[in-house]
């Protein structure tokens, strides 16, 4: 079938496919403008239909942490975004155990469900994704 | 004299480093990141502690209220805001970031 009209002839097998993406947050808000900078990346990664994960690692779980109240430190407070993910289909939100331990933090501490795994459970699944990014 | 950290005791040594050289009767302000190691159940607490018994820590409550710990932080830290920091600078000879 040669009826392509268009200039653009993307062949079939790149234009459709699904890369499994994992962003791996390891930073704690407002502190640094990592985390912030990781979720404006993860926003537009979601706009490509990619197949996306989200994993919280060391002081990366505190971007979780329910409450924040940035007013005093005329900062913006981007925790919100965090909860408007599910609509943009980011679902899978990893945190790994030992982290929240370390700094006494529990699930209920959080804005949104997750799945809290081990460490060897983490490395399995990065070992899986064709993009690792790192903030 | 007045020591301050404002990095998390999980990312740097800073609080580590602090709590080594700081002598009785000093001040330590927490401040940005950290105001972590204040929080209920985090690693650093026992260190925190110990050193509570001989000088006096402070921290800065707006950098708790943005990231969610003011409700988490342990009982014997004084808080201030941005004027008491102001205060605590001026009423120290010398203050010593650790960065």
């Amino acid at each position: 079938m040669n009826e392509t009209a268009g200039g653009i002839d993307a062949p079939e097998e790149t234009s459709g496919t699904v890369k499994k993406f994992m962003f791996v947050n390891r930073k704690a808000p407002y502190g640094t403008v990592y985390a912030l900078e990781g979720l404006e990346v993860v926003l537009i990664s979601a706009a490509f239909d990619q197949d996306v994960s989200m994993v919280f690692i060391d002081d990366g779980v505190y971007e979780l942490v329910k409450g924040q109240n940035t007013k005093a430190i005329d900062v913006k407070n981007f925790s919100p975004i965090y909860r408007a993910l599910e609509g943009y289909d980011i679902e899978k939100l990893y945190v790994d155990d030992e982290s929240l331990k370390a700094r006494g933090l529990t699930t209920e501490r959080l804005l949104v469900p997750v799945e809290v795994l081990n460490s060897a459970q983490i490395g399995e699944l990065m070992d899986q994704q064709d993009v690792v990014i790192s903030f | 004299m007045l020591h301050i950290v404002n990095k998390s005791p999980f990312e740097r040594n800073a609080l580590e480093s602090c709590l080594r050289f700081c002598r009785n009767g000093s001040a330590i302000l927490l401040i940005e990141d950290g105001v972590y190691a204040v929080t209920r159940g985090n690693a650093a607490e026992p260190k925190v502690r110990q050193a509570m018994s001989h000088m006096k820590v402070y921290a800065l409550r707006p950098d708790l209220e943005a990231r969610g710990m003011y409700e988490a932080m342990i009982d014997g830290v004084t808080l201030v805001d941005y004027g008491g920091f102001v205060d605590l600078v001026a009423e120290h000879k010398a203050v010593q970031s650790w960065l």
